[in-house]
């Protein structure tokens, strides 16, 4: 089963090709990692058509397609979640969803993205890359992270005051994320972003403040 | 008219999710979800909230539109997109949707700018838009005056608000006034009781050193509100509908004489209305008698069509499509101040 994989939560878009099998081989034919910072929107569908062209394969040969509903900075979150909505739609495949934490490293381990705003956004996993607590987001003062901490190592000098040790989404974790709904689609949840934030939004203190605006 | 390509238009740039189908000049759909109800309660539309809806909205809009057209998704022949002006978030909902239906249905896209889509539009109820035209756009989010000597590759700016758009006036007054957001609708019955020169409210920017297209609202804005501060410290009623008249007088006034002098200015015989502001019932009025008066004829589309929608995004696609010019690049992205000169990217 040929799956295009996708995830935009961090500032490293990921698209990647793999062939997935219910036996639980994962062969990755091609992926594409880009250092995109907030250009999430133009550079996703590029690194689609690039992997697609590395395998020698086209948009009619995927089977399904996955994607990692964060948590992350929401605008370009929301880019991979809508390319993944919008592509299945169009091809008339099923599409899953996934904590893009889940695809960041493998075993027991902390989880760490930037959350922006002096927080972070994180995950616990057990031995057996079950996830324990989290997705969370927080002030790192907050939270006890249990050791190895893995992913954005970038922000971590200042805001946990502490090292991480670098990992990043993967193809290969994006399908072991999504193992049980492609091994039965109709487990599948619904392709809603992990957002973990309310939307920014004060309404007016006062009805009348337009002549002391 | 089969022969002509069938068009898939996508908007997201505020709060409406407009999705449209368009075949030549003929409309086939015009799909719509709006989040305006979440963003009531604040008073104006916030970006976050309008972002979360598109991301909601946007596949069942697809499915909307193409039911709605009688076609399929294999059916299209090209799709457009609003890549600007607009609040980026909201953007890049729909931009990032678009490049991924028209990568999967292999299919050319382009980038296209809301402003000249709503020119565009007209062209859906009336043909063919004459050229040169004058375009008058008026809503929450713009106020422009455009010159366009050819819809596909030429538009110029020939003035816009310097502060609040109009429809931004409309949302502050009716708030002093305590009338529901948004506040065109409301001002717009209250003024039918009203007065329209009971209070002389300021026109801005209509001395003679002005800038003669550019508009300004802010005075207008709190001129009312100081107007009606006043009252209310005197004990005195307000009288809602002729303040409400009079201020939609003071609007309807500027904008038309600016248009009808654009018109004048450049030897141009044509005026295109558009915008959700050119729903107003006196500004349709008065636009129509002073066109008349000038000869000049007066294009507006239907109330429904003058606010966002994809339709209207369709519309320019299918015009750009007519015209051969080039697909947007594969790394289109959204640009919030997308200037109109370029009118597909
Ligand atoms: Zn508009």
């Amino acid at each position: 089963m040929l799956v295009l994989a996708l995830d935009t939560a961090t500032p490293t878009l990921v698209a990647g090709l793999a062939d997935w099998s219910q036996h639980g081989v994962t062969q990755v034919l091609a992926e594409r990692a880009v250092p995109s910072g907030t250009r999430h929107a133009e550079l996703l569908t590029p690194a689609i058509s690039g992997v697609l062209d590395d395998a020698g394969l086209t948009m009619g040969d995927l089977d399904a397609v996955v994607t990692g509903l964060g948590p992350g900075p929401f605008t370009g979150l929301r880019v991979g979640v809508v390319t993944a909505a919008a592509l299945a739609d169009a091809r008339g495949l099923p599409v899953f969803g996934v904590c893009s934490l889940d695809a960041i490293g493998s075993g027991a381990r902390t989880v760490v993205t930037d959350a922006r705003r002096r927080e972070i956004y994180w995950a616990t996993y057990a031995a057996d890359g079950s996830r324990l607590t989290g997705p969370a987001v927080d002030k790192p003062a907050d939270v006890t992270l249990p050791e190895p901490v893995v992913g954005d190592p970038t922000f971590a000098a200042d805001r946990l005051g502490r090292s991480v040790t670098p990992a990043q989404v993967t193809t290969a974790g994006l399908l072991r994320a999504a193992a049980a709904q492609l091994a039965d689609p109709s487990s599948a949840g619904p392709l809603v972003p992990l957002y973990l934030r309310r939307p920014d939004a004060t309404p007016p203190t006062t009805i009348k403040a337009v002549t002391q605006a | 008219m089969a022969d002509q390509p069938l068009v898939l238009g996508f908007e997201t740039s505020c709060d409406e999710t407009g999705v449209g189908l368009v075949r030549g000049h003929t409309l086939l759909a015009d799909a719509l979800a709006t989040s305006m109800a979440e963003h009531e309660r604040f008073g104006g539309v916030v970006p976050e909230i309008a972002s979360r809806a598109h991301l909601e909205a946007m596949v069942p809009t697809v499915h909307r539109a193409l039911a709605e057209a009688g076609v399929t998704a294999g059916d299209v022949d090209a799709i457009a997109v609003t890549s600007g002006p607009g609040l980026t978030g909201a953007l890049l909902v729909g931009v990032a949707a678009a490049k991924a239906y028209a990568l999967a249905l292999d299919v050319p896209l382009y980038g296209v700018n809301h402003l000249a889509a709503h020119v565009a539009v007209d062209e859906l109820q009336h043909g063919p838009l004459a050229e040169p035209s004058i375009a008058l756009l008026v809503s929450g989010g713009h106020s422009s005056l455009l010159l366009v000597p050819d819809l596909a590759r030429d538009v110029e700016s020939l003035g816009r608000t310097v502060d609040d758009a109009a429809g931004e006036a409309f949302d502050k007054v009716a708030r002093v006034l305590g009338m529901p957001f948004p506040g065109g609708p409301p001002i717009d019955r209250a003024a039918a009781e009203g007065d329209p020169s009971a209070i002389r409210f300021p026109r801005g920017l209509t001395g003679p050193r002005d800038a003669p297209y550019d508009f300004s609202f802010s005075g207008l804005k709190t001129a009312v509100a100081r107007w009606v501060e006043a009252r209310e410290r005197a004990g005195e009623p307000v009288p809602v509908a002729d303040v409400a008249a009079s201020f939609q007088e003071a609007v309807a006034d500027v904008l038309t004489a600016k248009a009808v002098r654009a018109c004048r200015d450049h030897g141009v015989d044509h005026l295109v209305l558009g915008g959700g502001v050119a729903a107003n019932s006196r500004l349709r009025a008065l636009a129509e008698e002073r066109c008349a008066k000038a000869g000049i004829v007066l294009r507006v589309p239907s109330p429904r069509l003058c606010t966002d929608n994809g339709a209207m995004v369709a519309a320019l696609g299918s015009r750009l499509v007519a015209a051969g010019v080039a697909p947007s690049a594969p790394d289109l992205g959204a640009d919030s101040s997308l200037p109109i000169e370029m009118v597909s990217r």
